[in-house]
This record gives C-alpha cells, structure tokens and sequence, in this order.
C-alpha cells in the first residue's frame, strides 16, 4: 500500500542494516533517546533492535502523552464525573490509566459515570450540541501534534456561543522536556538522576506542527545529535543511522529524516490558532519529569469560560505514584521496564500500575507485549546506562 | 396443536409500531408476535407445532452443542445484521468441532420501545440465513425488558450438531511440527463495525465477512479427518485465537506476517485508527492446525471453497511449553504475538 509499504520493506530494511553495522564504531557505544512513544512502538514491533549492532541502544523517552500526565490531573478528571456529573469526553488511551486508589475513567465508567471515548475534540462538541441540559468536558491531551484541534474546537465553541461545553487543557510541549531529560537545568532535585544520551530521535508528528527549528538551540545548547524520524521502522533504522553519522563526526544539530512531512518552519497557520487560544503555563508537572517551567500550555483569559480547570474550580491535586512504580525513572530513561520489581507481577497490561503499562505507547506495555518471549530479553539488563549526578 | 388460521383479527402493525411491555407478558399479544412475526418468517415443522420445545431424532456418535449470546451496535452493518449473526455465529461454533449443525434455538430478550419493522428486518434476516444454511431455528424464547434496561435485541442462539466418525477436533491437540492455516483475509467484520459506528463514520468498502462456514469444514473434515484444531477467531482476532489455541495446546507458535492474507482497505482502515489487524474481529473465517504433510491438501480443498478462496498458510507449531506465539515481521523482525488486552484502544497521536 502506498505510504505504508514502502516504509516497511525488508530487503531496505536489510540494506540499512548492515550500513549501520558498517558506519558504528566498534569500540564506541551509542545511546540514542527515541523521544515519542511511537517511535517506541515502532522498535518493538517491528523488531528493529534486532536489526542493529549491540553497542547501539535505544532509549525510550517520554513522548507517550498518557503516560507522562501526573496522577493529579486524572484524579482531577475523576471528580468531573464523579463529583459535577459532568459527560467527559476523552481519547482511548486515557481510560485505563489508573488514578488514586487505582480508581481509573474505566472502573467510574462501569459505576454510571458518563465518559466517552472520541477520536476528534470535534466529537465532544457534537456530544455537547446533543446534550444541552449536561456539561460537557473535552480532557484534552497530547503534545503539540493534538494541540491545534483543541484550539480549533475552542474557538468553535466560542463562535456558536456554546454554554455547556469545556475544556480540560493538560497539552505539553515537547522541547522543555527534552531540556528537562539532558540537562535537567531547571531541577534542584540533586538527586535525581539523569542518563547519558548522544542524540535524539526526535519527534515525527510534533514537528508537523512546530517544524525542526524549536531544537536548533538545544541541539546548540546541550551538545546533542537530533534526527527528526518518522515513524515508520525504515524512518526509525534511517534516522538512527544519521545519528551515529553525527555523533562519529561530532556534530551537533538538528537534521530531519521525516522531510515528507515536516519542514524548518512547521504548520504556521496551526502555530498562530494554538498562539490565539492558549498560552504558556508558568510550570506544569510531568510525571517522572516533575515540575518543568513553560512546558505546558493552558487557555487563555479571553476564552477563559471553556476553562473547565476555571468553571469547576478544580483543585491542584498531587498524588504519588503507586509504591514500588518505577514509571518516572522509566520515563526519564534511567531505568528499563525490567528494572522495576512490579512489572510482569502485579503491573501487567490487564492491570497496570503505572501509566507506561496503559498506552502501547508506553515502554513497559511495549517490552511487555512484543519483547516478551525471548527469555533473553527478560534477563536483559540496562546495559550501556550509565548514571550520572545532575 | 397446530396454529389457528386468522387467530387475530387484526393484524400486527409492523410498519409503525414498537415492542411493548405485552409482548413479553405470555398474553395475546406475545402470541400474536410470534404468530405473525416469528414463526412466519422462521417457519419449519417443529416451530408450527407451537410447544415449548422442539423433539427431534439423531442418528447414533458424537453429538456437539454451543451457545453463544449475540450483542451488536449497530444492529445492522455493511455485510449483515444481528440476526444473521446470531445463526451464523452458533453455526460456526458448532462446526468448529467438525460436526455438521442440525438445529438451532434462538431467544430473544427484546427492550420495551424497540420497532417492530426492525425486528422484522432482523428475523428475515436470521431466517435467510438459517435457510441458506440448511439449519433451521426450531424452538424460541421471547422477553420483553423495561426501556432501559436492555440495547434494543439481544439475541442468543443454541446449536446441535453431530461430529463425523474419526474425527476429535479439539483446541489441545496442536502439537509441534504442525501448520496453521487462516481460511481469508483478516479483521474484515471489525472494520465494517467500526466504519458505522456513530462517533466513527468513515466510508469503505470493507463488509463483514459474517458466514456459516460448516459447509467449508465439511469438505475439510470429509478429506482429512485427522484435523487437530479448528476454531473461528472472532473477538479478539487471529491474535487471541492463536494465543488460546497455544495455550491449550502448551505449544508455542511462529506466524509468518507477510503470508497472513489482510485486505488492503482494512490495513487502511486499521493504520488511521492505531489499532492491529490481527485484533480485529471476524465472523466468517476459521483457523486450521493441521499435520503438515496435510497442509498442502487443506489449502487447496478451503482455496476451492467460495468461503476460502484467500486461504493460506500462515505459520508453524513449535515446541515450547510456555506457548508464545510469535511473529516474523515483514520488517525482518521478529516480535511476540500477544494476547488482546483490554479493548483496542486507538492511539493519541
């Protein structure tokens, strides 16, 4: 199929495979940070760690939108339903992430409370058309590739004059996440450790949206290789083999594989829609990342009666992860699926603990679901990490 | 007792009327309904005697029962409706065991406010395909509940085969060294489902591939008796099938991804929603492990059945007690093919 098959083909995917083995440098191990979740799926499910040298190891980021939004905002999303009653509209992934008490959308669901799962932000404004006498709430998520259709449904809102109809705004921007992970320059968390990357597969469909020119100054900044990569397996093989290149030379910058979509300066008429509906929170917390300054957005003032965090009040809630979840690490690359004492014992997709076993996005579902049955890959331990202090 | 002519002076109105509390509470009314609905369009022998159950004779072996409750939204989608479901899906069940289906039951729990013209719809439906199989619906049950408490019709359905001599088709016989065969195309039913579902219009040409397959395994059966599992892959796809089969058997599997037969439009349809072809819903084709010197035989018996004119073999049973399926990718890869869980849920982004 066109599009699709082309970005899949073995005797390509062969070729690539021995010009990484040619192109790394023996005695040089390379750690590169897949940043989306996607990218994430992709390695397991086509089976492409198999199809590069050893000294070559994926790191699997935080880019899976589900599993990096705290506890707080799903309890938050809890008591909408539980609490105001109101029909929430949400994404898929989202039902099964579990809150506190392992309480989650899925189990409320099963209780009588309205959630319903859309595919478009324009489905819940359908939804709140139909259903005038009831609130409705759109919890929104995603990085900046899901941003725009929030912001387009907003300004649809406002323009029918819409009363029962808002927003739960939880979209986070990917850039100030990448500086959370390398340089974590903005934690006082001593403590907290980082892991050392050479370079980022950086984000497909985000950079649709926001174009490569927002990784320029990290690149510069921090010393890093990045890749814009699709997320086909050939873009992902492709994309790792113009890291290596990049690290063997010592170079530092923003290249891009994924040319079919993404250009230097993005989706302007996207960015000036998200510019007019939302603006830049002061901080927000990332699940693993903690708080991260100026890497969420929220709804501006003027459309402030579509803030549901403002028409229902909503608390700030801080919750912890459940005891013994190794998620945050996870997220931050410090440690693997196979690191954390719950996972395949009581964290399994069936009942997850943490969020990175919820979405196929996350690694732990990823290592759970597709990497499972070679024993040596269970045994697997976090090679090639190597922990620093901040 | 035989049905009295014109019991009922005045006619069910089909056209614009809705199922109401009476026709569940054993009166006239449910009498009329099965009267002039029922047993119309269902009509055979044992349904004409009006008992409460249906007397009949079998022939001496093995006998094979299955049930299987029947619940659809939407009701009626591209390729078929609940009521053919409801006969094709039993049918199927039954004949997973390699038997030859005989009778069906059916009962019906209908929701107070449902339309009569589309119940009718649904039970010209259900008695098209029972006709077309050759297995007749020969007793029933209707309940009416309260507006509310049911989605409209949920229909479930009973069959009754009898298995051939020689033949023990069973989930825990697949055995190392054996290969497994999908009779088409896969994830075509869920497709179809989902491209009509009210929050999800997308327009394809995918229907479902609803049908009963007993024909298809009685030509199997009758040249290779020696079959060790059959079995349809509906909810939960050829993936979860797969995995139960494994599992039965304390068998592991290898699957080949570039020779399972998936329509282009589906892989379409699946790449746009985030979700796997291989979880997707069938309702018309069937799994076969078999020895494989036999495999060769039961490809070109299904290739030259209507129903499996996509056949192919799609994998090998291994030796592992642990019983993972796996798969070779396209891609070159190979990944673990696990079971379905939860719902398949469409990606974010």
């Amino acid at each position: 199929m066109k599009y699709l098959d082309e970005f899949r083909r073995q005797d390509l995917a062969q070729h690539l495979s021995a010009v990484i083995k040619k192109t790394v440098e023996p005695q040089r191990h390379y750690h590169l940070m897949e940043f989306c979740g996607g990218h994430t799926h992709a390695i397991f499910r086509y089976g492409i760690q198999q199809l590069i040298p050893d000294n070559v190891t994926f790191i699997h980021g935080p880019g899976c939108p589900v599993c990096v939004l705290p506890v707080g905002r799903i309890d938050n999303a809890l008591q909408l339903v539980t609490e105001h009653k109101v029909i929430l509209c949400t994404y898929g992934d989202l039902m099964r992430v579990p809150a506190s008490g392992l309480n989650s959308l899925l189990k409320v669901k099963a209780y009588g409370a309205d959630v319903r799962m859309i595919y478009s932000p324009m489905d819940a404004l359908k939804i709140a058309r139909k259903n005038a006498d009831k609130e409705v709430v759109f919890f929104a998520i995603g990085f900046e590739t899901t941003t725009p259709p929030t912001a387009l449904v907003i300004k649809q809102a406002s323009a029918e004059a819409l009363d029962n109809f808002s927003v739960f705004c939880n979209h986070v921007l990917t850039p100030p996440a990448m500086n959370s992970i390398v340089g974590d320059i903005n934690n006082s968390d001593k403590d907290k450790k980082t892991v050392v990357i050479d370079g980022f597969l950086g984000p497909s469909h985000v950079s649709s949206v926001i174009g490569t020119q927002p990784y320029e100054v990290f690149a510069q900044q921090f010393h890093k290789a990045v890749v814009i990569a699709g997320f086909e397996p050939l873009d992902v093989m492709q994309s790792a083999l113009m890291l290596i290149r990049q690290i063997n030379q010592g170079r530092h910058e923003v290249e891009n594989e994924y040319t079919r979509a993404v250009s230097r300066e993005g989706n302007q008429k996207a960015q000036a829609l998200v510019a007019e509906v939302l603006e830049l929170r002061p901080e927000f917390e990332w699940r693993g990342l903690g708080m991260v300054p100026d890497s969420a957005l929220k709804i501006k003032p003027g459309y402030a009666e579509f803030d549901a965090e403002k028409r229902f009040n909503m608390p700030a809630i801080q919750a912890s992860d459940i005891k013994g979840c190794e998620c945050p690490q996870i997220l931050r690359g410090v440690k693997k699926p196979l690191d954390c004492q719950l996972f395949g014992t009581v964290c399994t997709p069936e009942n997850p603990m943490g969020a990175c076993m919820v979405s196929a996005e996350g690694a732990c579902a990823a290592y759970w679901t597709y990497g499972r049955f070679t024993h040596q890959a269970f045994a697997e331990k976090p090679t090639g990490i190597q922990e620093n202090m901040a | 007792m035989t049905v009295k002519v014109k019991r009922f002076p005045v006619r069910l109105r089909i056209k614009d009327n809705v199922i109401d509390m009476t026709h569940g509470s054993g009166g006239r009314a449910m009498a009329q309904l099965i009267e002039e609905l029922f047993v119309k369009y269902l009509d055979n022998e044992f349904l004409r005697q009006a008992n409460d159950q249906a007397a009949f004779n079998v022939p001496g072996g093995r006998m094979v029962m299955s049930t299987d409750g029947h619940v659809i939204a939407p009701l009626f989608f591209p390729g078929g409706d609940i009521g053919s479901l409801s006969v094709h899906g039993t049918i199927n069940d039954v004949a997973m065991s390699g038997a030859s289906p005989l009778y069906l039951s059916a009962g019906f729990i209908l929701e107070e406010g449902f339309p009569l013209a589309d119940l009718e719809r649904i039970v010209i439906s259900m008695a098209a395909a029972a006709s077309q199989a050759g297995v007749p619906v020969i007793t029933g049950d209707t309940k009416v509940v309260e507006k509310g408490k049911g989605d409209g019709i949920f229909i479930t359905t009973t069959g009754v085969g009898m298995v051939p001599e020689k033949v023990y088709i069973s989930g825990d016989q697949a055995q190392a060294g054996d290969a497994i065969l999908v009779s088409g195309s896969i994830g075509d039913h869920g497709v179809a489902i989902m491209s009509c579902r009210e929050n999800l219009q997308f327009e394809t040409r995918i229907q479902s591939d609803s049908a009963a397959l007993h024909t298809l395994v009685a030509d199997m059966v009758a040249q290779v008796p020696d079959i060790h599992c059959l079995r349809d892959p509906t909810r939960g796809g050829l993936a979860t099938t797969l995995n139960e089969l494994a599992q039965q058997s304390a068998v592991a599997m290898t699957l080949y991804e570039s020779q399972i037969p998936v329509n282009a439009a589906v892989t379409q349809a699946c790449e746009l929603l985030g979700l796997d072809p291989l979880y997707v819903a069938n309702e018309g084709k069937l799994v076969c492990i078999c020895k494989p010197q036999h495999s060769q035989t039961l490809l070109a018996i299904m290739q030259a059945h209507p129903l499996g004119r996509q056949a192919a073999i799609i994998g090998e049973v291994s030796d592992d007690p642990a019983g993972f399926v796996q798969m070779q990718t396209c891609f070159g890869g190979t990944r673990m093919v696990d079971w379905l869980s939860g719902e398949q849920l469409p990606r974010i982004c």
